[in-house]
């Protein structure tokens, strides 16, 4: 919203600069977003000039040479094109050098053979009207020539633009941001503009002229119109347009601007019906039925849903309650009768109206903040002013007033010693009185530090209890006048738990090993998991997504790696190593560990601790390349076992024992990917993995290896991380003994070590394959593997005698699984 | 009594010996001056072994001359291995030297973290430090968490689609990490002092400003007598340790459903140092403002107790404070990313520039 500073000023001057002011509204409540200047550069350019005379152009007709008193003692010559220039009148003249509110300056120059020295101003060139059709003509007013323009005209103004909160429709009207500087400062605030009414006139009743009723009271708290007569159409005056144009808003006609004015005033927005144009003088609240249409001012036909609420007259609908009017019952210049509706809405439903129809108004973001009923009546007091003093109007006696349920005034009790335990500082009874009087709250104390306060209607809806009093003296006192303080923190104590260090670690780790961490968007489009030929059916999906692309929640981190890894292939950074760290969604109950409801079934209670979805945080990596090349080594390709050997250093880390079983995941290799499972009890971990050559050309990246890890199963299994304690290796020496095989293809490395580990019984400390050979002198299908085989015993060096024992043991154990030793 | 032959020529075959020793110049030949003076063929060797054929008297003297002839050949001999080994190192050092200019081996050159979890992490580590422990939540949430137990009417605006991405009626992606609120104190009674960090939702189309997901931390603490003011002062130690020694907090009056007072919190601007201005130029970072938005709190609403009075959160007994601050505004502040959609590309020419 814009508040021109000089209309502030005119109902509170604290005698602060506009910059203050901003300052103290910023920090009471309503932020101040910009300050800037409008209007004209320096008023003193610009000043009250009387034609002394008008004469045609000698070179053209539509051109008139004036001689113009603006006080200097010479007249000064003004060519001039407005058709109503005439000898006599008041009128406004920039001197040459002025500055234009567009930021043009004025010189003097030759039109059309005659010298023109400055320029008698149309209110539009001053910015403080639309006009162009002629120029200005003030009424004499016993200004005299040279007298400053500004004086009579606010020429020149500063703007504060200001956000107000949802909870501060109060703050909507320039009157109620004049009473926040007011209890900030104490200046002294002018009399609330909506206090007085105007005397009607005549013998005859509003109910005579028209009927009010509204038939939903859903929509609608209360709905009041006055009937005035004798109203003669035309422009406002220049104070008035000024103040609307400086508001934002554009001067239309003398009684549309008198609704506007009041709005900007008080936050009360209202409607004028030319009252001949509503049909059967009958006004009917109420929803629209589906799909019934109206052209509202703007010219657009607009149609409707039921939840909409209608102004409607006796043949249908006249205005979107709240939002905008109709154009079938618009004030014209033809107007003589107008009835001026003040009425209050419930906020959500215009909230509502106004998002369904894209269309947001004035009036509809003050209704959608909720207004206070009594605003409805303060409101038609200051137009009925307004309407007799400036349209000539005779207001009818008596207000239709539909308020099927009056609302009382709130009483809230505050206890004093409430504001100091909840702010940290305790706050004098006479500041918390007068900072509340100031607001315009009754306060009625107790005299046992208690207190009473009868909240004024416009502040209805945000102030309902103590501590909504005690954020009012808060925020007057200046929260930044509060003491900086820490809590007391008697048995809290800050730390990380084991899980989110182990999850630092790993993903340091992964950083460490040269992969870079991507965050990618939770969601994923179906198409992805199609590609990766995961069944879109089972991902939880979002029922209003932005598009397709995100319209599913990703039950694993591959594809957001893919498509990173994607997007860097495409601007020339093939060779990549990437992980992400995040959570993965599947539907509850889906998987142990869900809670089994269905979310789409859940019921409206309090869920207490459930949750909806089975979320789990993955820990996952792509490799395109597993080391780059440099000067002295070729890149190291990535393949399944760079993948791998990344898994083994994390779950190393983890403390976690583990296997890998052939074969894991539609999208992978099928003959180069693995199932990681925990050892002890089986449960699945995650999967490593060459990208099936199909999935990696969909997206066009080279062959990559990757690996996903549930970081939480990690969790859960508790590992230990090297804390069985102290294991002596140092006081007798290990025996390390290599020995070659030969077995079949088909025979894993994880076979002959559960062979050997077999046969070696306890003494063997370690197994480690060094070597794998194929070759021609061993035959097809045949495959040789070098083991180093560590022997050590804690409390003896061993004998050869002992490790050869166990040597011939493993040799007979390989030799049931078809190994033979190698000379 | 004259000196014998022997000893004589004892004295100059060591002398004969020292000057073939200095005149060596590699290991190689300086054995085979030893082999040629003290072999076992050689003339010391078997002077030697001829001492018992002199006459008794010229025993002793030949004995000791030809012994020390002897060990100063020995000594000679060892200084002279000494010298060369030292001298051929000289050369084979120099022989090996490298290009020091040359990239080290980066068998593993390291990677990062993305700015975003780098940034989480250090205000993970500062509240920790304020003695707050750090809870991770669900980011598929109940429309009850994360907004009727936050006391959001149910007419209330973010609840619309526009506004809030749902799976189902009632259940959502959470648009702020505020729920966390309520399942804390669910989980827990108080004392509770508790950060949430996390990812969050909103239907906003995206731009340079605006991206559909996003992460904030949240921020917890309710006990007997948690007061406004220690809102000021733990947010103070944030600002502090976040933007710099000397930066100030601004505490203005806010509005939001479940704060009551909300205040909106200010840091004074840590380019121009909360003066406005950068050199003669207005500051690009708080735009002349001086102070920088960065964060919302307030003390936590009544209403929001009553939802978890049971779990011992009486609003007449218990009050504290909540605050929620976005990861990547500060992100942008502190690094200057100009355009937030680019932190989700990961474009590695991006990513390679923060979390080393």
């Amino acid at each position: 919203m814009r508040v021109p500073v000089a209309w502030l000023r005119s109902y509170c001057d604290p005698g602060l600069s506009a910059a203050e002011i901003a300052d103290v509204l910023t920090m009471s409540g309503i932020k101040v977003e910009r300050l800037h200047r409008a209007g004209v550069g320096d008023p003193s350019a610009f000043v009250i000039g009387r034609v002394l005379d008008a004469e045609r152009h000698p070179n053209a007709d539509r051109l008139s040479v004036c001689r113009v008193d603006d006080g200097s003692g010479e007249p000064r010559t003004i060519v001039c094109g407005a058709p109503n220039v005439a000898g006599g009148q008041t009128v406004a003249v920039a001197r040459p050098g002025a500055v234009m509110p567009d930021g043009t300056e004025l010189g003097e120059a030759k039109l059309r053979g005659v010298r023109s020295s400055g320029m008698i101003l149309a209110e539009d060139e001053l910015g403080i009207g639309t006009d162009h059709s002629g120029i200005l003509v003030l009424e004499e007013d016993g200004l005299p020539p040279g007298t400053p323009l500004a004086e009579a005209l606010a020429i020149a103004d500063e703007l504060i633009e200001v956000e107000i909160t949802p909870n501060r429709p109060d703050a909507m009207g320039v009157y109620g941001v004049a009473r926040d500087v007011h209890a900030v400062t104490g200046a002294p605030l002018a009399e609330d503009p909506t206090a007085f009414d105007v005397e009607p006139a005549g013998a005859d009743r509003a109910e005579e002229h028209a009927h009010v009723e509204i038939a939903d009271t859903e929509v609608c708290l209360r709905f009041t119109a006055r009937v005035f007569e004798d109203v003669e159409v035309g422009p406002s005056p220049p104070w008035l347009k000024q103040r609307l144009m400086a508001a934002g808003q554009r001067p239309i006609s003398n009684v549309v601007d008198i609704t506007n004015y009041v709005m900007l005033t008080c936050g009360q927005p209202l409607h004028a019906f030319d009252l001949d144009e509503v049909r059967g003088s009958r006004i009917v609240v109420r929803r629209a039925r589906e799909d019934e249409a109206m052209t509202t001012l703007d010219g657009v036909e607009r149609r409707f849903s039921s939840d909409v609420a209608l102004v409607c007259d006796s043949e249908g609908p006249s205005g979107i309650a709240g939002v905008m009017g109709g154009q079938v019952s618009e004030v014209s210049a033809k107007t003589t009768r107008v009835l001026m509706e003040a009425a209050t809405w419930v906020g959500p439903n215009i909230m509502r109206t106004s998002r369904a129809l894209g269309l947001r108004t004035e009036a509809s973001a003050r209704f959608e903040k909720g207004l206070h009923p009594e605003l409805a009546m303060a409101g038609q007091r200051l137009a009925a002013r307004l309407m007799v003093e400036l349209c000539g109007a005779r207001l009818v006696p008596g207000t239709l007033d539909a308020y099927p349920r009056p609302v009382a005034p709130r009483r809230v009790k505050l206890r004093l010693g409430r504001i100091g335990s909840l702010l940290g500082e305790p706050m004098p009874e006479d500041e918390v009185h007068t900072v509340l009087e100031r607001l315009g709250f009754e306060v009625a104390p107790d005299g046992s530090g208690r207190l009473a306060a009868v909240v004024p209607p416009s502040r209805d809806g945000d102030v309902q209890r103590e501590a909504d009093l005690i954020e009012e003296v808060a925020r007057i006192h200046g929260l930044d006048r509060l003491p900086a303080t820490l809590p007391a923190r008697r048995r809290a104590v800050g730390r990380l738990r084991p899980a989110q260090r182990l999850r630092r670690r790993l993903e340091d780790a992964l950083r460490d090993r040269g992969l870079s961490e991507v965050v990618a968007y939770s969601f994923t489009s179906p198409s992805a998991l199609d590609r990766l030929r995961v069944d879109p059916a089972d991902a939880l999906a979002i029922r209003n997504p932005l598009s397709e692309e995100g319209s599913v929640m990703r039950p694993l981190l591959l594809p957001g790696l893919l498509d990173a890894a994607r997007h860097n292939a495409a601007h020339g950074r093939p060779g990549l190593r990437l992980f992400e760290s995040a959570h993965v969604y599947a539907a509850a109950g889906a998987g142990e560990g869900g809670d089994g409801s269905d979310p789409v079934q859940m019921a409206e209670a309090a869920p207490r601790g459930a949750l909806p979805a089975r979320e789990r945080h993955h820990l996952a990596g792509l490799l395109t390349e597993a080391a780059p090349s440099t000067w002295r080594a070729e890149a190291r390709v990535a393949d399944f076992y760079a993948a791998r050997g990344l898994v083994e250093a994390l779950l190393a880390i983890a403390g976690v024992e583990w296997r890998a079983e052939p074969g894991a995941r539609p999208f992978l290799h099928p003959g180069r990917s693995a199932t990681v499972r925990g050892a002890a009890d089986g449960r699945e971990l995650g999967w490593i993995g060459e990208l099936h050559p199909l999935v990696a050309r969909e997206w066009e990246v080279p062959a990559a290896a990757a690996f996903e890890l549930d970081a939480d199963a990690i969790d859960e299994l508790e590992p230990d991380r090297g804390q069985d304690g102290y294991r002596d290796l140092t006081s007798f020496p290990a025996v390390v003994q290599d020995i070659a095989i030969v077995v079949d293809e088909g025979i894993s490395a994880a076979r002959i070590e559960a062979a050997v580990r077999a046969g070696a019984g306890d003494l063997l400390r370690s197994v480690r394959i060094f070597d794998l050979y194929r070759g021609e002198q061993l035959g097809a299908g045949r495959k040789s593997l070098a083991l180093r085989l560590e022997f050590r015993a804690p409390d003896r060096t061993l004998t050869d005698a002992e490790v050869a024992a166990r040597r011939s043991e493993i040799e007979a154990a390989l030799a049931e699984i078809g190994g033979a030793l190698r000379a | 009594m004259a000196e014998p032959a022997a000893k004589r020529r004892l004295e100059e075959l060591g002398a004969e010996a020292e000057a073939a020793v200095a005149a060596t110049g590699a290991a190689s030949e300086l054995e085979d001056v030893r082999v040629r003076y003290l072999g076992r063929r050689s003339e010391l060797t078997a002077a030697l072994r001829s001492i018992g054929d002199l006459p008794a008297e010229e025993r002793g003297a030949v004995g000791q001359a030809a012994n020390a002839v002897r060990v100063r050949l020995e000594e000679m001999i060892a200084e002279r291995v000494a010298s060369l080994e030292a001298d051929e190192l000289e050369r084979r050092l120099e022989q090996d030297r490298v290009d020091v200019t040359l990239l080290g081996d980066p068998a593993f050159p390291t990677g990062h973290l993305h700015l975003v979890s780098e940034i989480r992490r250090e205000l993970e580590d500062v509240f920790v430090g304020l003695g707050f422990t750090v809870l991770e939540g669900p980011e598929v949430e109940y429309e009850y968490y994360n907004f009727t137990a936050l006391n959001h009417p149910p007419s209330h605006p973010a609840r619309l689609p526009q506004d809030t991405f749902y799976l189902s009626d009632r259940v959502l992606l959470r648009t702020h990490t505020s729920p966390m609120q309520v399942r804390a104190m669910e989980a827990g009674g108080p004392p509770i002092y508790v950060v949430v960090p996390g990812r969050v939702y909103r239907p906003d189309t995206p731009d340079a400003t605006h991206v559909p997901m996003f992460h904030q931390l949240e921020g917890l603490a309710i006990d007997e007598d948690i007061t406004l003011g220690d809102l000021r002062g733990v947010l103070l130690e944030f600002a502090r340790a976040v933007f710099g020694p000397s930066r100030q907090v601004r505490l203005r009056p806010g509005y939001f459903p479940f704060t009551e007072p909300s205040v909106e919190v200010d840091v004074s601007c840590f380019v121009c140092d909360g003066t406005g201005a950068v050199g003669s130029e207005r500051c690009p970072t708080c735009k002349g403002e001086a102070w920088i938005e960065i964060l919302g709190a307030g003390m936590v609403d009544p209403n929001v107790l009553g939802y978890v009075e049971d779990s011992g959160y009486d609003p007449e007994r218990v009050q504290g404070f909540a605050f929620g601050m976005g990861i990547e505004r500060i992100a942008m502040l502190k690094y200057g990313v100009p355009d937030l959609r680019m932190l989700w590309e990961n474009d590695v020419r991006l990513l390679e520039q923060f979390g080393a």
